[in-house]
């Protein structure tokens, strides 16, 4: 049974993506898991190129890897953190953490596993192209658009009290 | 290709960020892992998107401006949550969330 090009990238793009992941709750060094988390970023870009979402593979390039993972190393960095070794005092609460994720896992892979869908097929549609995203978000989403842009103004006004000396 | 492939691969990754949630103590860690998790629920959506747009649906790319808005929203969280993290930091000198817990007593 010959493998097509698709589920090959696909698969590769997987692994990476999932180590990285593992790499960011496993390393000890908080660098070390902004580095990985980064990798994982791209690959997710890779799977939205190959489902055909173009614009958002950009934009997810630029927001996480250029705007949001930069602000994390330079928050690190700032504090200077990149050798603080945590207290494993309480050393079964990792344990327990693992052991409730890994039936999370093991519950939702079950109910999933049967889950009524149909196959993708490769090919170009023209769904994630960028005038038709914006005719969609434009006409349709134009008001969520809006009120978007109230968020951040009180996200940025919020940052900047919360992170001002005590006045 | 099934979509059950994009399934499975993120709820690895969701749980991953679960795991990653409960097990680290840094806060900076903690709030990485809440990406992760906003990350893998935005690639079951673009392949959702994906299956309903090769099913014939015109109105698939809905689950893209959702995505659009997740990442707004993620963005808009990671400035404040930041900044909250800073600040926790200057106070305390720390950012383990085990000294988080004066509210207790």
């Amino acid at each position: 049974m010959g493998m097509s090009l698709q589920q090959i990238v696909f698969g590769v793009l997987s692994i990476i993506s999932i180590i990285s992941a593992l790499g960011v709750i496993l390393s000890k060094n908080p660098v070390t898991s902004v580095l990985c988390l980064i990798v994982t970023f791209f690959t997710i870009a890779g799977h939205y190129i190959m489902l055909n979402a173009q614009f958002l593979a950009v934009v997810h390039i630029i927001v996480y890897a250029g705007a949001i993972m930069v602000l994390f190393l330079f928050v690190i960095m700032l504090m200077n953190l990149n050798a603080e070794i945590e207290p494993q005092k309480r050393n079964w609460l990792k344990y327990a953490g693992a052991i409730s994720g890994g039936a999370l896992l093991l519950v939702l892979l079950g109910a999933l596993r049967e889950a009524d869908v149909t196959p993708i097929q490769p090919g170009a549609a023209e769904i994630g192209l960028i005038s038709n995203l914006g005719k969609t978000l434009f006409n349709q989403y134009v008001v969520p658009f809006e009120v978007s842009s109230i968020l951040f103004l009180s996200a940025m006004v919020g940052a900047v009290i919360i992170g001002k000396r005590e006045a | 290709m099934p979509v059950q492939y994009y399934i499975f691969l993120s709820i690895a990754l969701f749980c991953i960020g679960v795991t990653g949630v409960l097990m680290r103590r840094n806060a900076i860690i903690i709030f990485m892992c809440v990406e992760l998790m906003l990350n893998a629920v935005n690639l079951l959506l673009v392949a959702f998107s994906k299956m309903w747009a090769d099913a014939g649906r015109v109105d698939a790319s809905g689950a893209q401006i959702f995505v659009f808005f997740i990442m707004v929203v993620a963005a808009a969280e990671v400035a404040v949550g930041l900044a909250i993290i800073v600040m926790v930091y200057r106070n305390s000198q720390s950012v383990d969330i085990n000294i988080m817990n004066r509210l207790k007593n």
